[in-house]
């Protein structure tokens, strides 16, 4: 450089002086806690309520970090029948071994894992990063609710079903009250919008029995029996539904 | 000018200087080293130390106690005396050249006549040091690291020595207090100025200069830490690496000291404003103004050792060879010009 | 060691040097220094040819694997003559972690999960390479948003990884205040990112047939806000940097890289754009709504480090237009399609080509109809980049080859895989 130095020198002392003016921009960790959006991917919660030991989750992690242990329990019900279900013994995430994907979570077909903001959790000793039921369990009540999506996203399928079922409702309660409106007899207006209330589906309760002649007719199909029992019971409450539905419309006529 | 501490028992006399000397020498390149980490730290838009007591005062101080308690390793195939020697052929001259260098008025070791020439003749002592340490380590990045700094200490030694030359012929004197007391009656138009203003370029050579010999960036190829690791400090650890470390801050320090005295007037408030001596209940005048004078001199320091670390913090390194070129061709004609200027404003007295 | 006319002579302080002095058994007047180590006890010979002149032999160094200046545990032997370079060798292979052989025993989401970590800078654009290239075989339609958010995100990517190196560089010429602030603003990217998918470095945000889920509110409307912030900071930098004397004379006319060798070594990326030739896959073959959008190529003309650093701060502005033009873009809609439970990939072959922010990424994905791919070779700009240091590296000072070093963009685990 046998050149003497000219401007640019100068400004860049300016810039770091101007800088050294301004406050710094450090967050004072571990004094200040860092403020984490809701996404972040700090440790996975399980709500094992909601296992069903499906280990769609051990399977699908790039890891298998994820370790399951169950065994089945057979539930007696009446009329002789019995039912199995699986109890889950043992949960446990390896997180030495977590990638931090989030893969086991999307997979997760009954909503039973969680992400969580957390990340001050390590430990001495290494054995200790395996966290089992207990300590996920624990770590559900730091699991922040779902962030509402930008503008011109879809809604989520479970809000978009609860939206057109509302709008449903709201649709016939509208149309009842049209309907009521254009009759002139008022004593009818009880029965009415008393009949406008049941007349939907979903406010029928029907205790699920099985329906015997349907299910021999599948188990004759050659359908596996867990599936014909299945089918069974929802044919019985169907027709249930049917029938009560007719009766009280019936019964309104009369 | 009488030293404060010349007492009637020159033993007395010599264990007070000796022990205020050390206390100087292990205290103020602490404060130093921690106002670099702050001003470097705001520069970067960041804190620097804050949890060592209050606010990171702590830091230097433990950043020792850590080195102490270090293992003190040695390379098996280093020169084994060459190698334990080096830091303190490094270190030494950095005290032995505070012994000269005014701090307030009559706060000195002694008053040599040949002050300036003994300060700077010793501290060019160091090239030794650094050249031990590089090849005494049996790496080759150390000796790359020993043989770029000797290179470049050479090299700046002469516009030093040449910016050192031109205040000396102003002042009529090599010794450093007397030089204080020069500029204490130099005038310029009636106003009385200190040495900075005649000689700008003067002050400008010798503090580039004085940023070359200690390794400061952007002059800190020998120790480039993103090259050579770190040059001829490489295979150092525990109290060694402390002890180079201590010699680069002590040199910024008596360097920048060097740099008050010679051109920013030493322990005078402002041109023309000497500490005022006045009793302070039983202290003595002269011992307030030397107090006073003292700390005159230190803000004078950490002002320059905030110029060295705002230059750390901007420029990035030059190579070797412009390091050199600018050296050889740059600055050196300056300092001749400068003294050249000086010599001839000497014999024509112009509005002085 | 003696032979007929050669003279040897031993240099004390013989022994196991940390990383200093090898000499080997197997050396003949002519031939080149080994790279394999010698025994210990092995002093440094000095071997001095014919009676005319004294000739030293060249000196090998080897930079790395550990060092601070290359990016990673890149190790390059070089040979020195007093400062100057005759010859470099990069060895490679520290970070191999098997990235090809792992993908072969993995379904396509744990890939897009694996994949973002061998280029970790430009995580995003390395599982676009694979889900486009799985979508490409399916013949499947991402939808419209799902791709202009793939190409906002693309783009946000590529700004994180040319700030990291506008930081990197600077430190290793010795300037260590522009890495704070080109962190400071990787920081505020990162939260943003972070809002979005959960990670600030591996983002796993991708998915085959479009993303894992949509972005939260207020992110477009943050990410307008941020352009203008980084577009100041960028000035900042070309002033601190850029237009210093110091800076300008370490850089300019170090690493010259003319356009016919760059292009026989397969240098892509700004690299290439450093030295003048644009070529950019973004503009050549589109892919996500790049056909759709004015993208800009900035270009160098020497090609030595001073452009490669200038090319990478305008690339930052023009990454910024982009994404200015893509928010004014994005449509409302579905953000992925309806995928089955289990992805598989008709039989065939494809190879994508990605424009990655360090060069031109490609996948080349072999599968026999099953979840898991028959064979996926990656080819990574990074490598390409390294393989061209020998070349550069000749006749430079050792200082330069740190500016060379820091100049030629590349990550070690892109290298490696």
């Amino acid at each position: 450089m046998p050149t003497l130095p000219k401007l640019g020198l100068l400004k860049g002392l300016g810039l770091t002086l101007k800088t050294m003016m301004t406050p710094a921009t450090t967050q004072a960790y571990p004094h200040v806690k860092p403020d984490l959006p809701p996404r972040t991917r700090g440790v996975i919660a399980l709500m094992d309520e909601n296992c069903t030991v499906c280990m769609l989750c051990a399977k699908e992690c790039p890891d298998w970090c994820i370790y399951i242990d169950s065994q089945k329990e057979t539930v007696p019900l009446e009329g002789g029948r019995t039912r199995t279900r699986n109890i889950l013994d043992r949960f446990a995430i390896d997180f030495a071994l977590c990638m931090y994907c989030g893969i086991c979570i999307e997979v997760c077909p009954f909503d039973a894992l969680f992400w969580s903001p957390e990340f001050e959790y390590s430990t001495y000793s290494i054995r200790e990063l395996t966290h089992e039921k207990e300590q996920l369990r624990q770590w559900m009540d730091t699991v922040p609710a779902p962030v509402e999506l930008e503008i011109g996203a879809e809604p989520p399928s479970e809000v978009a079903a609860g939206l057109t079922a509302a709008r449903k409702k709201a649709e016939q309660q509208a149309q009842q009250l049209a309907a009521t409106s254009q009759t002139a007899d008022g004593s009818t207006t009880d029965a009415a919008s008393a009949g406008g209330e049941e007349s939907g589906e979903e406010e029928i309760h029907v205790e699920a029995q099985v329906d015997e002649e349907r299910y021999d007719e599948l188990i004759a199909d050659g359908v596996p029996e867990r599936v014909a029992r299945a089918k069974a019971k929802a044919h019985y409450v169907r027709s249930e539904r049917k029938r009560i539905r007719a009766e009280r419309a019936g019964g309104e006529s009369a | 000018m009488e030293n404060l501490l010349a007492l009637d028992n020159i033993w007395l006399a010599l264990i007070l200087k000796v022990g205020l000397l050390l206390i100087f020498f292990l205290v103020v390149p602490l404060v130093v080293g921690y106002e670099e980490h702050k001003v470097l730290a705001h520069m970067q838009d960041r804190y620097g130390p804050m949890e060592a007591i209050w606010h990171g005062v702590g830091q230097l101080p433990a950043d020792g106690i850590k080195f102490l308690q270090k293992e003190d390793i040695l390379p098996s195939a280093a020169d084994k005396w060459v190698f334990a020697l080096a830091p303190g052929v490094a270190l030494v001259p950095a005290i032995v050249v505070l012994a000269v260098v005014p701090l307030g008025p009559g706060v000195w070791g002694e008053n040599l006549d040949a002050g300036i020439f003994f300060a700077l003749a010793v501290s060019s002592v160091n090239v030794i040091g650094v050249l031990m340490a590089g090849w005494s380590s049996a790496n080759k990045f150390s000796l790359m690291g020993g043989i770029r700094e000797a290179a470049q200490l050479i090299a700046y030694e002469l516009p030093l020595v040449l910016a050192a030359a031109a205040v000396v012929l102003q002042a009529g004197t090599m010794s450093l207090v007397g030089i204080v007391q020069a500029q204490a009656e130099f005038t310029v138009a009636g106003i009385p100025m200190w040495y900075f203003l005649p000689q700008a370029g003067g002050l400008l050579l010798f503090y580039v200069a004085s940023l070359a010999e200690l390794n400061r960036p952007p002059f800190d190829m020998p120790i480039a830490d993103s090259e050579i690791i770190f040059g001829h400090m490489t295979e150092y650890t525990g109290l060694r690496y402390a002890f180079f470390m201590l010699a680069e801050y002590a040199g910024m320090v008596v360097l920048s000291a060097i740099t008050a005295t010679l051109f920013l007037g030493g322990w005078y408030i402002l041109p023309g404003v000497p500490p005022p001596e006045i009793d302070v209940l039983f202290i003595p005048g002269s011992v307030v103004a030397g107090l006073i004078g003292f700390g005159v001199v230190f803000g004078k320091v950490a002002a320059l050792c905030f110029g060295m670390i705002w230059f750390r913090a901007t420029f990035p390194r030059l190579r070797e060879d412009q390091l050199q070129r600018m050296s050889w061709l740059v600055l050196i004609p300056l300092a001749i010009l400068q003294v050249v200027v000086v010599a001839i404003l000497k014999v024509f007295p112009v509005g002085v | 060691m003696t032979e007929t006319g050669v003279r040897s002579a031993q240099i004390p302080g013989g022994g196991q040097p940390s990383d200093g002095v090898r000499a080997t058994d197997t050396m003949t007047p002519g031939q080149g220094t080994g790279v394999l180590p010698g025994p210990p006890g092995e002093s440094m010979l000095v071997e001095v040819r014919g009676e005319q002149e004294l000739s030293t032999q060249d000196m090998t160094l080897n930079i790395g694997p550990q060092h601070p200046a290359t990016h990673g545990v890149l190790r390059v032997v070089v040979d020195l003559d007093g400062e100057r370079i005759t010859n470099a060798t990069p060895v490679i292979g520290y970070m191999h972690r098997g990235f090809e052989k792992l993908a072969e025993a993995r379904d396509y989401r744990q890939i897009i999960a694996l994949v973002n970590r061998h280029d970790w800078l430009s995580a995003f654009c390395n599982e676009v390479g694979v889900a486009l290239a799985v979508e490409r075989m399916l013949e499947l339609e991402v939808p419209e948003r799902a791709q202009w958010i793939r190409t906002l995100m693309c783009e946000w990517n590529r700004i994180l990884n040319h700030l990291m190196f506008v930081g990197s560089f600077g430190l290793e010429l010795g300037a260590i205040t522009p890495v704070f602030f080109a962190f400071r603003e990787r920081e505020d990217i990162q939260h943003l990112m972070e809002s979005a998918t959960g990670g600030r470095l591996h983002f796993t945000y991708c998915r085959v047939g479009g993303l894992k889920e949509d972005l939260p509110r207020g992110f477009l409307a943050a990410s307008a806000q941020m352009v203008p912030n980084i577009r100041v900071r960028v000035e900042e930098y070309r002033d601190l940097l850029l237009g210093n004397e110091i800076f300008i004379g370490r850089t300019k006319g170090v690493g010259v890289l003319p356009p016919d060798v760059a292009l026989d070594y397969g240098v892509s990326g700004p690299t290439l754009h450093a030295a003048g030739v644009p070529e950019d896959s973004r503009v050549t073959e589109p892919y996500l709504k790049y056909g759709e959008l004015d993208v800009r190529v900035p270009i160098g003309e020497n090609g030595d480090s001073f452009d490669r650093f200038m090319v990478l701060l305008d690339r930052i502005d023009a990454s910024l237009d982009i994404i200015e033009q893509v928010l004014d873009h994005v449509p409302s809609g579905p953000v992925s399609l309806k995928m089955p439970k289990v992805v598989k990939a008709p039989e065939g072959e494809i190879y994508i080509r990605t424009e990655n922010p360090l060069g031109q990424g490609g996948y080349y994905l072999v599968s026999d109809g099953r979840k898991t791919p028959w064979r996926m070779k990656m080819r990574t700009p990074s490598f390409n980049n390294v393989s061209m240091l020998p070349y550069l590296l000749q006749g430079a000072l050792l200082s330069d080859m740190i500016a060379i070093l820091g100049s030629v963009f590349f990550v070690v685990g892109d290298v490696d895989r």
